[in-house]
């Protein structure tokens, strides 16, 4: 299949400043806090008791410590805190939407002052900073146990690392080339600089015990039946690795793209100079992911990016802040507009897409009636993840139970398959976040090792 | 240029043991008081008055290098300050040549020199008549300061022994015809005896407390208290707002003291703004004096506490400071004459909380167990006094961050005034 965005011209000029002027464009969306800084914001916290931040916080940290401990000069005693609860806290630090999590339940966020302490920022002051001898966490001697994880995304990693805590041995089993998943694929390049996921996953790696091996995809080169019977344990944190279509004519014509994947691209590309530039180009979607495709493309050149959604502002998935960033990126957003049809030039290749406009009617979608025309060099879509049905074609894989387009678990994550666990995005709880899936991946590790620890003692 | 601005009409001037002075901030004896150019760079910045370094008799003393050390709140303001420096380290002549100059040209600040010589009587002799002719406006006796000058049997060593203190007293009346203020120091057990030996000794006023005995911190790589003197160090003098509450109560004790009733007190001790300064003065201060918040942020912060107490003043309704001085005294009394039936409680005002559950838990943990901690329907928390529970010892309030959140309310009571003396369940109660 050839490049659905060949056609279009480089981001780059061809010339090495033009790409360092680039990177440029793609560097810490947030900079990290200064010793200083870190110190002053350290002091806000009020140190709550029962904080709010925590019961914020999917996983679990104990943040008026950490922050403590980083107001006390005891910076590796803030890391160690962090992550304890969350092994992979320094991505979570980066990419969590805080200002709807820990911040946002900040009481420093009352009238009276309207500034939550910067928790996110303090997280990674914390985890950058910590200087340890060898690894923090210890591994309990070996009790002969053997876990399959497909998936080496923030949840299998999790999984793998606590896992390992208890003694146990971990093979991961990767689809693609890199360990990480969407910390390595998927966010956008300046929220995770400085091949920041592949340094956490070695840091992560040094806990001992941890296999992984790439290249391995199941449904294509792996069974759930081969794993369940040559390992003590399978944990499946699969992730949502298809993208929604709009169900549109031309739906694979040239110029139209997930958005997911050209981030991808993005984040892979040996040359940021190198990659095709949409000059006019349209997202469609209202999630993190459609602001972090707009936002990028504006960064690597485009002059017209529209962010188009069907209903209202306020209904948009993508935060606030995250708005407000697309904004200041110059990216329009058009709202109650929905996709109608897309718009081809005589090459059938994208040439715009038109929107029919929609209007709320007791609270359903109703079309108005008019309609909207945007040229565009290209389209991206990024109407939301579906669970990769390919991954589960095989016959015992096609045992598990689904709800809701993904795997059902119960509230230990066992599938309905003996030993078979599940968690991340591809289960139906929770929100779909990096900082969601760490969580699952230690709750499994856990549920996993009382499992196989009781039935040790049975036996 | 600035326009020309409204001011609150209150005369700030005070006469203290029959010194005059504009206002009644004055810079302590100190390094900010050590030379002319200090000093005259105080008047120009509106200090009423300074008391002079300390003089000594020649040879001049020599001081170390590295002297200052402080105990930092958590954000680096400087809660408490310290030091090992001596006193003055010019010779005795060029410090009265320019107290004679600084005097002349300065006619109506306070000018107070500071003495510290050897407790012999020649000593006094000859070094009194010398300080008289400056033309200064009196003398302050350092018989406080416990640092160094103490192992050479001065400062503390004296200001320790009430008949030492007494002496060194009466020979400054003998040959010095202005007031003698005479300093104290807060490293002995009761204040008042100090006071009291002043007092007989013919003080017309005293001033208090010199610096605290004191090690700020500790460098833990190299196992040494700062300041760092090579790599020793030695206890210092502590100042600074740190002390302010223990100076308060020694400024008190004297106040209260029918020996010592009416004795002018001169106070010092961590005064950093107009509020110190008038909290002293409710306490029976006659002036004040400031050294440490000025050391910080140099001598332009008089301007605000000349215009702050004035505007305060203004608004309570005083014109002088000699109106409101001494008014706190006599609600200041003896842990027996409190009032046995007084109940407070705390409330918790639920527009302002922020439910950082900090009044929980100190309460939970430590105190009495007087706060529930409830969750509504909705899952938001929300903190309730438990009337019934409360002993009213103000922990919620002062943990709270927010100011005014929780206020402690006095309860409606039947009840007459009971002292412990009167109450039925003190066992030594004195029978009427």
């Amino acid at each position: 299949m050839t490049h659905p965005l060949n056609h279009l011209p480089r981001t780059g000029d061809g010339t090495r400043d033009g790409t360092t002027a680039l990177e440029a464009n793609f560097s810490d969306l947030h900079p990290p806090l200064t010793q200083r800084q870190a110190f002053i914001e350290s002091q806000r916290c009020l140190y709550c008791y029962d904080a709010p931040c925590v019961e914020a916080c999917p996983s679990d940290i104990d943040i008026p410590r950490f922050i403590r401990e980083i107001a006390e000069d005891n910076i590796n005693g803030a890391a160690q805190t962090i992550l304890e609860e969350n092994i992979l806290g320094g991505s979570c630090a980066r990419v969590c939407p805080t200002e709807i999590l820990c911040e946002q339940s900040c009481v420093r966020n009352h009238d009276a002052e309207c500034q939550p302490v910067l928790i996110g920022l303090l997280q990674r002051h914390a985890v950058d900073h910590m200087h340890f001898d060898g690894h923090p966490f210890v591994r309990a001697a070996d009790t002969g146990k053997h876990i399959a994880i497909v998936g080496a995304g923030p949840a299998g990693l999790s999984c793998a690392h606590r896992l390992a805590t208890f003694g146990h041995r971990v093979t991961v089993f990767e689809a693609e080339a890199k360990p990480g998943g969407l910390n390595e694929y998927g966010i956008a390049k300046y929220k995770l600089v400085d091949d920041y996921a592949q340094k956490e996953v070695d840091f992560l790696l040094e806990i001992g015990g941890i296999e992984i091996r790439h290249g391995q995809r199941l449904g294509d080169n792996l069974d759930l039946e081969t794993l369940q019977r040559e390992y003590d344990s399978v944990f499946l944190g699969l992730g949502l690795g298809a993208s929604r279509q709009l169900g549109l004519t031309g739906e694979h014509a040239t110029g139209l793209m997930p958005a997911t994947d050209y981030i991808k691209e993005l984040r892979q590309s040996e040359d940021i100079g190198d990659l095709a530039l949409a000059k006019r180009c349209v997202v469609i979607g209202a999630g993190n992911t459609a602001i972090d495709m707009a936002v990028q493309m504006a960064r690597l050149g485009a002059d017209a990016v529209t962010l188009v959604y069907r209903r209202g502002v306020e209904s948009m998935a993508a935060t606030g802040h995250e708005q407000e960033i697309a904004k200041a990126n110059g990216v329009r957003i058009v709202t109650w507009a929905q996709p109608e049809r897309i718009l081809l030039d005589d090459a059938e290749r994208v040439a715009g897409m038109r929107f029919a406009r929609t209007e709320s009617q007791d609270g359903a979608l109703a079309a108005t009636g008019e309609t909207l025309d945007i040229p565009a060099d290209a389209v991206f879509t990024a109407i939301g993840q579906a669970f990769d049905e390919n991954s589960l074609s095989d016959v015992r894989a096609g045992q598990l139970g689904q709800e809701a387009g993904k795997i059902e678990v119960d509230g230990n994550f066992r599938t309905r398959l003996a030993g078979v666990y599940a968690g991340g995005d591809c289960i139906a709880a929770g929100q779909d976040l990096t900082v969601q899936a760490v969580q699952h991946g230690k709750l499994v590790a856990q549920a996993i090792h009382n499992e196989i620890m009781a039935q040790q003692e049975v036996a | 240029m600035k326009a020309s601005a409204k001011k609150p009409d209150v005369d700030l001037s005070i006469e203290f043991a029959g010194i005059r002075s504009p206002n009644p901030f004055w810079l302590a004896s100190a390094p900010p008081t050590d030379k002319a150019y200090n000093v005259e760079r105080a008047f120009e910045a509106g200090w009423g008055g300074v008391v002079w370094k300390t003089l000594g008799e020649d040879p001049a003393a020599v001081n170390v290098s590295s002297r200052y050390s402080a105990h930092f709140g958590k954000n680096r303001e400087v809660l408490g300050f310290n030091n090992i420096e001596l006193i003055t380290d010019r010779s005795l002549e060029i410090n009265l040549r320019e107290i004679t100059e600084v005097k002349k040209r300065w006619p109506d600040r306070a000018l107070i020199v500071s003495l510290m010589v050897p407790c012999v009587e020649e000593s006094w002799k000859a070094i009194l008549p010398r300080v008289e002719a400056t033309g200064a406006d009196g003398i302050e006796l350092n018989l406080g300061c416990p640092h160094g000058m103490p192992e050479r049997g001065m400062g503390a060593a004296v200001g320790q022994n009430p008949d030492l203190i007494e002496q060194v007293t009466r020979w400054c009346k003998q040959y010095y015809s202005k007031p003698v203020i005479v300093k104290l120091t807060p490293n002995i057990t009761d204040i008042r005896v100090a006071a009291q030996a002043a007092l007989r000794g013919g003080a017309d006023a005293v001033s208090l407390i010199n610096t605290i005995n004191s090690i700020t911190s500790i460098d833990l790589d190299n196992m040494v208290a700062k300041p760092t003197v090579g790599n020793q160090s030695t206890h210092g003098g502590y100042c600074g707002a740190a002390v302010k509450p223990i100076a308060m109560n020694m400024v008190a004790e004297i106040a209260r003291d029918p020996e010592t009733q009416g004795l002018p007190i001169c106070g010092i001790g961590g005064i950093s703004n107009w509020r110190d300064a008038a909290e002293f003065a409710a306490l029976g201060a006659g002036a004040v004096q400031v050294c440490t918040a000025a050391m910080l942020h140099g001598f332009r912060i008089v301007e605000e506490m000349q215009d702050g107490l004035a505007r305060w003043m203004a608004e309570k309704g005083y014109r002088s400071l000699a109106e409101f001085s001494g008014k706190a005294v006599t609600n200041t009394t003896d842990w027996k004459y409190l009032d046995m039936n007084f109940q407070t409680i705390a409330h918790i005002d639920q527009d302002t909380c922020i439910q950082c559950g900090r009044c929980y838990i100190a309460c939970e943990d430590t105190s009495h167990q007087s706060i529930a901690k409830l969750i509504d329907a909705a899952g938001a928390r929300r903190y309730e006094v438990i009337e019934e529970e409360c002993v009213g010892c103000n922990l919620c309030q002062i943990t709270c961050p927010v100011e005014d959140c929780i206020s402690m309310v006095p309860q409606p009571s039947e009840k007459p005034y009971m002292s412990w003396n009167e109450d039925p369940r003190n066992p030594f109660r004195e029978s009427a």
